[in-house]
């Protein structure tokens, strides 16, 4: 279990942010509900989940914004509870950047040392270095409102990471941007983490970004965190229903339909790619119609209708297409057939 | 279409907008002309001569400068005073969400809602059944009844508009809350807290209405000139005072209006 193996590795090592049994309750509202998480030192931490599933808030218990109303927190080894934002060695990129609209670029990426009363050329040159690392080097001398919205994002990084802060919370870093844009930004985010070691936690909705750039997700629903694991592990072996439909297109089985079909009655998960479409012989497989089809590019997408459930099938482009409302069958690996814990 | 309309009005409506213009602000010259009479003791029309001596008088006369001074020092507290109150109260309505909230900023406006006399004898009967005598303080606390509004009305417009994340983001880079405000906050609802405070100065300045209720034998600036008006002698005097009074109570106002007009783009460019 993955649990066991983290506890074997805390013991070795110090856990970058540790919640043990943490809960934030806003009245009835249980926005953050007995959450214990283990995120190590170093590691690209994604925070998955719809919105109102708690991420953000786990991001601000962090942040110092919040208060646990249960639990207790541990930033690298010490204490994180009554402990005031300013006086703790995290950083944060704000969802809307919130930089400074009354100074310019240069004085926004010093506002840390400067508050911290480094002198003015000192920080002027860790604020330089700081836009040189995200690629905004000689902009210092402009207002935030004259930048694109991928500048500020840049801006906003450079004036959390010029603090050398261990570690960096993002908060849906890349949800203002264009589809382009976050592309690239993914990449250089990632490359930026490897390069400093800097622990980065980062929430998001969007489960494409936190598969591609986390070592490890945990996807939330409703105040508590439904799985955490490696990207391939959330993607081939969801624990839940909800898991499963929020991660990935992946079709989720009933257990009757399971049973039917030579399985134990549970809910189950096939991703569609691991269906194959055969000929629509009698006795071999799942007798299904093709509903629809569409192209992907360099897949296809076919819909069919078996046992009264719609299943989605990917296929590699160029293999033959079965036509709309044809009778085929469907074939998969026992194997393949992922069930999954509990009736949610 | 509409731009082509804007170009030029009709006459008639030009006409009209200058008339109503000249209602408004020819009594104010009148004022100024009365100042430099000859004549002390009614307002005749024309003037029989023109002087300059009444400066000269109401330099010397010990009751202009007594009623000057206390106006002067009771609006600068007064706005002081308004300046803190209204600026946290304003910080509290805007930036937290907590019980009662909307009563409270209803509570905070109401009293420049009110008819002036309906405070004034409100506070009046206040200070009687708490047997606190009449005082300069009593003038201020009446005085910033109304001044607290100005500059709460100003700075939770601007509180409105900065967005919340910039004080988060403030701390979150390591600045305490004292560093925050003189930072962060300050510079971005420093001309709403300018144009309040001047409003508020200039509407104490000239209060009449609330001061006879609240002050003892104290006279303020526009509580002596209303005295004034009633003595058969050295009229021009008064209006000499008024036209200091214009001059005081317009400068800060028309500075006032420029500083929050430029501050349009200062909050709103974080997002």
């Amino acid at each position: 279990m993955t649990e066991a193996r983290l506890s074997t590795a805390s013991n070795q090592m110090t856990i970058a942010v540790s919640f043990r049994q943490v809960s934030r309750h806003f009245g009835s509202v249980k926005a953050v509900d007995a959450v214990d998480l283990d995120i190590r030192p170093g590691e690209f931490f994604a925070m998955l989940g719809p919105s109102g599933s708690g991420k953000t808030t786990c991001l601000r218990l962090i942040a110092g914004f919040e208060q646990p109303t249960a639990g207790s927190i541990e930033i690298f080894g010490s204490q994180a509870d009554g402990v005031p934002p300013y006086r703790r060695n995290v950083n944060t990129v704000f969802q809307d950047y919130a930089l400074f609209p009354h100074l310019n670029v240069l004085d926004n990426v010093a506002y840390g040392p400067m508050v911290r009363g480094v002198g003015r050329a000192e920080r002027a040159s860790a604020a330089e270095e700081a836009l040189r690392l995200v690629q905004l080097p000689g902009y210092g001398g402009r207002r935030p409102g004259q930048l694109s919205g991928g500048q500020r994002q840049r801006v906003a990084l450079a004036r959390a990471l010029v603090n050398k802060p261990k570690v960096l919370l993002l908060d849906e870093p890349l949800g203002a941007l264009d589809l382009k844009l976050r592309e690239n930004m993914q990449e250089e985010l990632k490359s930026l983490q490897k390069a400093l070691g800097i622990t980065f936690v980062f929430v998001t909705h969007d489960q494409g970004e936190a598969l591609s750039m986390a070592d490890r997700v945990a996807v939330f629903h409703e105040g508590r965190i439904r799985q955490i694991g490696t990207p391939q592990e959330i993607y081939e072996r969801p624990r839940s229903r909800f898991v499963a439909d929020f991660v990935g297109s992946s079709n989720v089985l009933p257990p009757d339909f399971v049973k039917l079909h030579g399985g134990q009655p549970r809910w189950a998960s096939l991703r569609p790619e691991k269906i194959r479409i055969g000929n629509g012989e009698a006795g071999q497989g799942v007798a299904g119609s093709v509903l629809s089809r569409s192209f992907l590019g360099a897949t296809n997408r076919v819909t069919v209708e078996a046992d009264g459930l719609r299943l989605q099938i990917v296929t590699p482009a160029g293999q033959p297409l079965p036509d709309d409302g044809a009778t085929v069958s469907l074939h998969w690996l026992p194997s393949d057939l992922h069930l999954m814990e509990g009736p949610q | 279409m509409r731009s082509d309309r804007q170009q030029s009005a009709p006459l008639a409506l030009k006409i009209a907008a200058a008339a109503g213009l000249l209602f408004l602000h020819l009594p104010l010259l009148l004022i100024f002309v009365y100042a430099f009479t000859t004549e002390e003791k009614s307002y005749q029309w024309p003037p029989p001569g023109f002087t300059t001596q009444w400066f000269a008088v109401a330099w010397n006369r010990p009751d202009v400068w007594q009623a000057l001074t206390l106006s002067v020092q009771v609006a600068a507290i007064s706005t002081a005073i308004a300046l803190v109150l209204g600026t946290l109260c304003a910080a509290a309505v805007s930036q937290t969400k907590f019980f009662g909230r909307e009563t409270i900023s209803l509570l905070v406006i109401l009293p420049i809602a009110l008819p002036g006399i309906i405070t004034g004898i409100a506070l009046r009967s206040a200070f009687n059944l708490a047997e606190i005598p009449f005082s300069f303080w009593t003038i201020i606390l009446g005085h910033a009844t109304f001044c607290v509004v100005v500059v709460y009305n100003n700075a939770v417009a601007r509180f409105r508009r900065m967005s919340g994340s910039l004080i988060e983001a403030s701390m979150d880079l390591g600045a305490d809350g004292f560093q925050t405000f003189r930072h962060v906050i300050l510079p971005n609802i420093g001309t709403a807290l300018l144009a309040g405070g001047m409003l508020a100065f200039a509407l104490s300045f000239d209060e009449v209405i609330v001061t006879t209720f609240t002050a003892g034998q104290q006279q303020t600036l526009p509580i002596w000139m209303l005295e004034e008006l009633v003595r058969p002698r050295q009229r021009p005097v008064t209006n000499v005072v008024a036209m200091v009074v214009v001059l005081v109570t317009l400068l800060p106002i028309l500075a006032a209006y420029y500083l929050t007009r430029d501050g349009d783009q200062i909050a709103g460019g974080g997002k």
